[in-house]
């Protein structure tokens, strides 16, 4: 059985990005724009903002929490994060975000079963649910 | 499962400590429900990376905390910032950002942390005693502090570690736990020259490969001289926790979980990797994003340079000096000790510019570089093309030296050959 957790809890609805690689926000997108600037990812140029976006982790570095907390600050990040490993650097600048501003990026562990769907409805609560939107 | 709480934790959380001791609970207590921790356990103390501004939102935390009266609980060192404090001419910063960055500088600074201003506090006097449980920040900081030091902390990020200052506590989770430091893999070096093993421009491409290989998972290093010094080990870690996760690896024979591959593996068998001189080859490429002689500055010292490292660099630049202008980033600390022992003036002679709280590659300082920057480090070739927008090439300290000298790129080939 595929395992789906909340970590960050929260509903939201969207397009979904998949990444094929791990992304680190600091350093790896612009929390201005929302686009994807890691000059080593496949993806570069891909806009993360509004989207359901799935990704298999984050990397090293320990600001990416600031850069996605400034990222939902600013009107830049995903609707809904879905981790493939859990991060907790990914689900910490969620949470802080929440705590500043009251905006809400929900963040689950999806362990199996990248989604195939254009658009999705992520809700993680007790449990994590998501169908097609 | 219910994160089990102390009566002091408990008390911290519902604001018995003041308004900053009950968000900073809060959020090591939503942590530890994320970490899947079962409790929380004492840090003796902290690295924190909340210091560096990234946009109004670090800067927001900051103030928050602030407002809450938030004073750190135990000894807490402060990573690198987004200005250099000690050389305010090296700064090109719009004056809305440099205040922006200075008051959050300032904040964590009223907040009781010590102004170290490092991405490199093992360089400090005091660094944690093996076994002792710290919270760290600060990628490459953290992976040194695991493997190097073999003193237990996760791979804290933003906010969380200032909330581990202020509370003391953080989850049991991760790498504080016995049987998470183990190693999952092996990286066995092959047929690699003893030239290349007693390079530094090995060290940083090594580390490039295990963050490739390794992911987040924990690696045990095999084929490295015993005598692999902390600066070589430093280099690892950093690249390895940029292209990868690396919060911890082992080095067998090197590192103090490590004196055989048994110990650093626990009695399982592990997939191995081969390192390759092919291998290696290919990851020292994909650290360039140029090709080509054209060369418009040099940046070494990331993360800060030690006191060796200078002293080496200094030994270097004396009898080549820079064509093109050449940084080097290193702590206020070191810098210190540089300047008792007459290796600044020798740098600032052959005109070096020294930086110092920040890095070339994180904050504006280089400004207009007509050409590719070269760097001795995986890290900053890492990251330096999309945070500053250069082209980057890399090599070792000597070819950095050299090329800087040169006014164009000077690698040695021979390093990497079959029969180097």
């Amino acid at each position: 059985m595929a395992e789906a957790r909340t970590l960050v809890a929260g509903e939201a609805t969207g397009e979904v990005l998949v990444l094929e690689e791990p992304l680190s926000f600091w350093g790896g997108i612009d929390p201005a724009t929302g686009v994807v600037i890691d000059v080593h990812h496949p993806q570069r140029g891909a806009n993360v903002a509004g989207t359901i976006l799935v990704m298999p982790g984050g990397r090293g570095s320990s600001s990416s929490s600031s850069v996605l907390a400034e990222a939902i600050r600013a009107g830049t990040a995903p609707a809904a994060i879905l981790l493939l490993e859990p991060d907790p650097i990914v689900a910490l600048g969620a949470i802080v975000a929440r705590e500043l501003y009251g905006l809400v990026v929900p963040v689950g562990v999806i362990s199996a079963g990248v989604p195939t769907d254009r658009r999705l409805w992520v809700r993680a609560g007790a449990a994590l649910k998501i169908e097609p939107a | 499962m219910p994160v089990e709480l102390t009566e002091r934790d408990r008390g911290m959380l519902s604001g018995a400590e003041g308004a900053a001791s009950a968000l900073a609970m809060g959020i090591v207590v939503e942590m530890a429900d994320v970490m899947g921790a079962d409790r929380l356990i004492d840090v003796a103390s902290a690295h924190v990376d909340s210091c560096l501004y990234h946009g109004l939102a670090g800067l927001n935390f900051a103030e928050r905390l602030a407002e809450g009266a938030a004073r750190v609980s135990v000894p807490t060192t402060l990573n690198v910032a987004y200005l250099d404090l000690l050389h305010p001419g090296l700064n090109r910063v719009d004056p809305e950002t440099a205040a922006n960055a200075r008051r959050q500088m300032d904040l964590y600074v009223a907040m009781g942390a010590r102004p170290t201003w490092t991405c490199a506090p093992y360089q400090l006097a005091e660094r944690p005693a093996f076994g002792e449980h710290v919270a760290w920040a600060e990628s490459n900081a953290i992976a040194f502090c695991n493997s190097v030091l073999g003193a237990r902390t996760n791979r804290y990020g933003d906010f969380i570690d200032v909330c581990a200052a202020i509370t003391g506590r953080v989850p049991f989770a991760g790498l504080h736990r016995d049987e998470e430091r183990r190693a999952r893999l092996v990286l066995r070096l092959d047929g690699v020259s003893e030239r290349l093993l007693h390079s530094d421009a090995l060290y940083p491409v090594l580390g490039h490969l295990l963050g490739r290989e390794a992911g987040s998972a924990v690696a045990a290093i095999v084929g490295l001289p015993p005598d692999t010094s902390e600066d070589r080990l430093k280099a690892i870690g950093a690249a390895g926790a940029s292209s990868g996760s690396v919060a911890m690896f082992h080095v067998v024979g090197v590192t103090p979980e490590a004196p055989t591959l048994e110990a650093a593996i626990g009695g399982t068998r592990e997939p191995e990797v081969l390192v390759t001189l092919g291998r290696l080859r290919s990851a020292r490429d994909e650290l360039s994003t140029a090709a080509g002689e054209r060369l418009g500055a040099v940046s070494v010292g990331t993360p800060h340079a030690s006191i060796a490292e200078l002293q080496r660099l200094a030994g270097l630049v004396a009898s080549s000096p820079p064509r093109v202008p050449l940084f080097v980033n290193t702590g206020r600390d070191v810098l210190a000790q540089a300047e008792a022992q007459d290796v600044l003036p020798a740098l600032e002679a052959a005109g070096v510019r020294v930086v110092t709280d920040t890095c070339t590659y994180l904050s504006p300082i280089m400004g207009e570089v007509d050409g590719p920057v070269m760097t001795d480090s995986g890290k900053w070739a890492w990251y330096a093309p999309a945070n500053i927008g250069v082209d980057v090439v890399f090599g070792g300290l000597q070819e950095c030296v050299a090329s800087a000298a040169a006014g164009r790129v000077v690698r040695d080939e021979s390093l990497w050959g079959s029969d180097g």
